[in-house]
């Protein structure tokens, strides 16, 4: 039996995982921001297409708040930010395509084997979700830590966030208030990191950490 | 059975009678705030010692009235400590006995110490130290009610807390003298093992709630763990109360931080918080534990037969008086703690009997133990006072000057050296019945290796006999070595009072040693099912004699008798004819004549030591002694050296330090990491546990 339902969300789950690989290898600010906003509309068609399969609608406000804040407010003004810094032709060095899937592959192996037998009474849906979004958890740190940049780290927090909303809307009967609270500290810290990025742009004239770490006083 | 001390107790059983040690608490913890808030007025040590005598003495008659009177437990649950748990205290027969231990310790700990601290204030003995009674005052109170607190304590987290908020008190008592050169490292140390100590006692008590299910001990006491954990809540215990009593190799921080504090409290810390150490013991080993396996006492003998023998080698190579007497009590504690594993041996082997009578060895020894080396520490305190200096080599001829303190003080050496007929002989020769019963027990290792252990007892006794010989002698004998003995008077009525009091004990428990073992047969009752006298249909009050195979007895009256009309004679009759001649003697008669003002030529305590150290020194401590001769013609005078080392440190604690030291250089490292560097640590971690997670659920 075909069950619609269940394919179209692995599906967008699965794409939501995809571009966290992309995110992986992107060494333009610009095309890693566009890769970003392809997850972020990836991950708020997931929550509508859980709204509409389970007949929930609160779901539908958590897919309007990724699409608002995500796809369009962060990446909008992430742009502003790379712009005014004039930072838009920086080059970073990020792992390679190879190095890069093969790490990533085998955080996601990690997390089917954690995952699938800890939850074995849980549906099968839930557990690709849960899956799935932890290995987004994962790719996201997997990113903080190899990029040097200070925005990319920014955009390797916000998938981290994503995947905690996929897990969320993944699992039936997550309340609305949790979503919501999810939603405004990624507002939060995203304000917060606007802030720091220009206060550490202004006070040391680069976002490169490796130069920014040298400012700390008690390292060699 | 009972029928001598039945003095009624039933007055008390109309309330909970546990309310009056409650009381008790409150006031010493009142008398705190006292010492705290009128640090400045000079009637501030008269009240809080004043307070603390009276307290600790209404405690300890409660103690024996409910002991005397055969009072079952009484427990009540306080509205404090952890949300929905409280505070649980529970009285019985054995937390009596060790109330009345501690309390009576306080009572004179407290009447010695108003009269020291007030010598020391009034110039006495200036020079050397705390004249200032400021920092002990608040602590002293609270070091007693955190005693009674750990005795009274019915569920783990209360015991833990106590037993913790003693340790801090005495440290912090210890600290009042940090104005002396060695007391930093000495606190330090102290605290140190005190922490680690209860790290352990923690983990043991965990192990046992966990069987349990509950931190209560009548939970613990209804669910006994498993053959492997209780085994190691056995070591456990051993490391966290063998670290507070003194046990070999966990004793470094005894002779450091007891004669560190001011001496009453060196006296309590010595007599009376290393019995709180053998109250933990008991409890766990006995009570809570449940039915025990034979090992546990063998652990127990072993450990003790070797606490025993090297703390008496240790107070043998001490020259510093309050450092002897420290190290005395770790040979005393060997003894009590051999004492428990042979009642645990025969627990396990179910001769209750005589396990009853191995368990009331031990507890009568902690009785004397807490009376002569109060006793001693007094007597120390009043060599201090007087002369103001701990160092043997410094003393002499003080039984001219102080002849009262000598008298006391030959009295705590001849109980403590286990001479009939005072308590400490009493003590040993209820242990020796105990040890000669072994050839009863099935195993055979026992049977040999509890004949070993009675020689190593018997060493440790002929070692302390010299030990304390050697204390006498040098400090009391002869004549003064330095100008401060020869200027000593004696020291104040309170002062002599406070050492009055044990020493008047020592000579009645040797005499009359039944009505105390009678005392606290409730406890040993309680703790292996039978009393000592069990299996004796008669009994005449005033023999001792306990269940034994071979059927001795010992009666302390014609004891006393026997010596009495033995020694009088013999000094009256050296007196008449030996004594009132006129003796010349040479004049390079080894400096025993006039002109030499501070009589160096006299045996030193180090020489008189040297036999000793001969004979034990090379092998266990390393000592070596070197002689500087000068050549003939020239006037240096000759020198003797004298080096040991502590093998407890050498093979012990200085690996461990350095062993800390590397790891904490190496972790060192962590501190100035990137912040990548710490984000790639955290996410190693994560990926490494949920790695685990999946191999383990797989």
């Amino acid at each position: 039996m075909i069950d619609i339902g269940y394919d179209a969300a692995h599906l967008l789950g699965a794409l939501v995982l995809l571009t966290s690989f992309a995110l992986l290898y992107q060494r333009r600010l610009f095309s890693l921001l566009n890769v970003f906003t392809v997850q972020a509309l990836a991950l708020s068609g997931a929550a509508a297409w859980q709204a509409y399969a389970h007949d929930e609608p609160h779901l539908y406000i958590t897919a309007i708040l990724t699409l608002g804040l995500k796809a369009i407010a962060i990446p909008v003004a992430l742009h502003r930010i790379i712009q005014r810094l004039h930072i838009e032709r920086t080059v970073e060095p990020a792992l390679g395509i190879g190095l890069t899937m093969v790490a990533g592959v085998s955080l996601v192996t990690l997390s089917i084997l954690l995952v699938l037998p800890v939850t074995e009474n849980a549906t099968a849906l839930t557990r690709e979700d849960l899956a799935l979004s932890l290995s987004v958890v994962l790719l996201g740190l997997l990113m903080m830590i190899s990029r040097r940049n200070a925005v990319s780290q920014v955009v390797g927090f916000m998938s981290i966030e994503n995947g905690l909303i996929l897990a969320a809307v993944g699992v039936a009967g997550m309340p609305l208030v949790v979503e919501m609270s999810i939603a405004f500290s990624v507002m939060v810290a995203f304000i917060i990191f606007g802030i720091f990025l220009f206060q550490i742009r202004e006070r040391f004239e680069t976002l490169d950490m490796r130069k920014i770490e040298s400012f700390r006083g008690e390292s060699d | 059975m009972g029928n001598i001390l039945t003095i009624s107790p039933h007055a008390f059983r109309g309330f909970v009678a546990v309310t009056v040690p409650l009381v008790a608490l409150l006031a010493l913890f009142a008398l705190a705030v006292v010492g705290v808030a009128a640090r400045r007025a000079p009637w501030v040590g008269s009240v809080v010692y004043g307070g603390t005598a009276t307290v600790c003495a209404v405690v300890a008659l409660w103690a024996g009235f409910a002991l005397a009177g055969r009072s079952g437990a009484e427990t009540i649950t306080l509205p404090m400590g952890l949300p929905w748990i409280g505070a649980h205290l529970r009285a019985d027969g054995l937390s009596a006995f060790f109330l009345l231990v501690v309390n009576f310790g306080g009572v004179t700990a407290s009447l010695f110490g108003w009269g020291y601290e007030r010598a020391q204030a009034g110039g006495h003995g200036s020079g050397h130290g705390h004249g200032d009674s400021g920092p002990v005052l608040p602590f002293f109170p609270l070091f007693l009610a955190g005693m009674s607190l750990v005795l009274l304590a019915d569920d783990a987290f209360t015991f833990l807390v106590s037993w913790e908020f003693m340790s801090l008190t005495s440290w912090l008592l210890v600290l009042s003298t940090h104005r002396e050169p060695d007391t930093s490292e000495a606190a330090r140390l102290y605290l140190i093992m005190a922490s680690a100590g209860t790290a352990c006692l923690l983990l043991a008590f965990g192990l046992l709630a966990s069987g349990a299910g509950d931190y209560q001990f009548d939970a613990i006491r209804q669910h006994a763990p498993t053959a492997g954990a209780a085994a190691m809540v056995v070591l456990l215990i051993l490391l966290g109360a063998g670290s507070k009593a003194g046990l070999v190799p966990l004793h470094v921080w005894l002779p450091l931080a007891h004669p560190a504090a001011p001496s009453h409290v060196s006296a309590l810390m010595s007599g009376v918080m290393t019995k709180v150490a053998i109250y933990a013991m008991v409890r766990v080993l006995f009570d809570l534990l449940g039915e025990p396996v034979w090992w546990w006492g063998g652990a127990l003998m072993i450990v003790g037969a070797v606490t025993a023998v090297m703390g008496v080698l240790y107070a043998l190579m001490q020259d510093d008086v309050k450092r002897l007497l420290a190290c005395s009590t770790i040979e005393n504690i060997g003894v009590i703690v051999i004492a428990l594993g042979l009642a645990l041996v025969f627990k396990a082997s179910h001769t209750p009997v005589i396990a009853a009578l191995a368990l009331s060895a031990a507890l009568l020894h902690v009785v004397n133990h807490s009376l002569f080396k109060s006793l001693l520490f007094f007597v120390a305190g009043a060599i201090l006072t007087a002369t103001g200096s701990r160092d043997l080599n410094r003393l002499g001829g003080l039984i001219h000057r102080m002849p009262v303190t000598a008298v006391l003080a030959l009295i705590g050496a001849a109980a403590i050296s286990a001479l009939p007929p005072l308590n400490g002989f009493v003590g040993e020769w209820l242990l020796f019945q105990a040890i000669l019963n072994a050839p009863a027990l099935p195993e055979w290792s026992l049977k040999i290796g509890i004949a070993v252990v009675g020689a190593a007892v018997a060493l440790a006794a002929a070692l302390a006999a010299a030990c304390f010989v050697r204390l006498y002698g040098i400090a009391f004998l002869g004549r003064p070595r330095s100008p401060e003995a020869a200027g000593a008077g004696e020291v104040g009525v309170a002062m002599q009072a406070g050492m009055m009091i044990p020493a008047v004990l020592c000579v009645v428990l040797g005499v009359l040693p039944t009505f105390v073992i009678r005392l606290f047969e409730p406890a040993v009752r309680a703790m292996v099912e039978a009393g000592p006298f069990d299996d004796r249909s008669y009994q005449p009050w005033i023999w001792l004699a306990p269940t034994s195979a071979i059927g001795n007895s010992y009666n302390g009256l014609i004891m006393l008798a026997a010596i009495a009309a033995l020694s009088i004679p013999l000094v009256l009759v050296i007196h008449r004819w030996a004594s009132d001649k006129v003796r010349w003697s040479i004049a390079w008669g080894c400096g025993h004549v006039e002109p030499d003002p501070t009589a160096l030529s006299q045996y030193s305590a180090s020489s008189f030591a040297q036999p000793i150290r001969r004979a034990f020194g090379g092998t266990v401590f390393n000592a070596q002694d070197r002689v500087e001769m000068p050549e003939p013609g020239d006037t240096r005078p000759a020198r003797l050296t004298v080096r040991w080392t502590d093998p407890a440190w050498a093979y012990l604690f200085t690996p461990i330090r350095s062993a800390v030291n590397w790891l904490a250089d190496r972790a060192d490292v962590l501190q100035f990491l990137t912040i990548r560097s710490y984000l790639t640590l955290m996410f190693t971690a994560l990926v490494v546990v949920l790695a685990l997670v999946a191999v383990v659920r797989s």
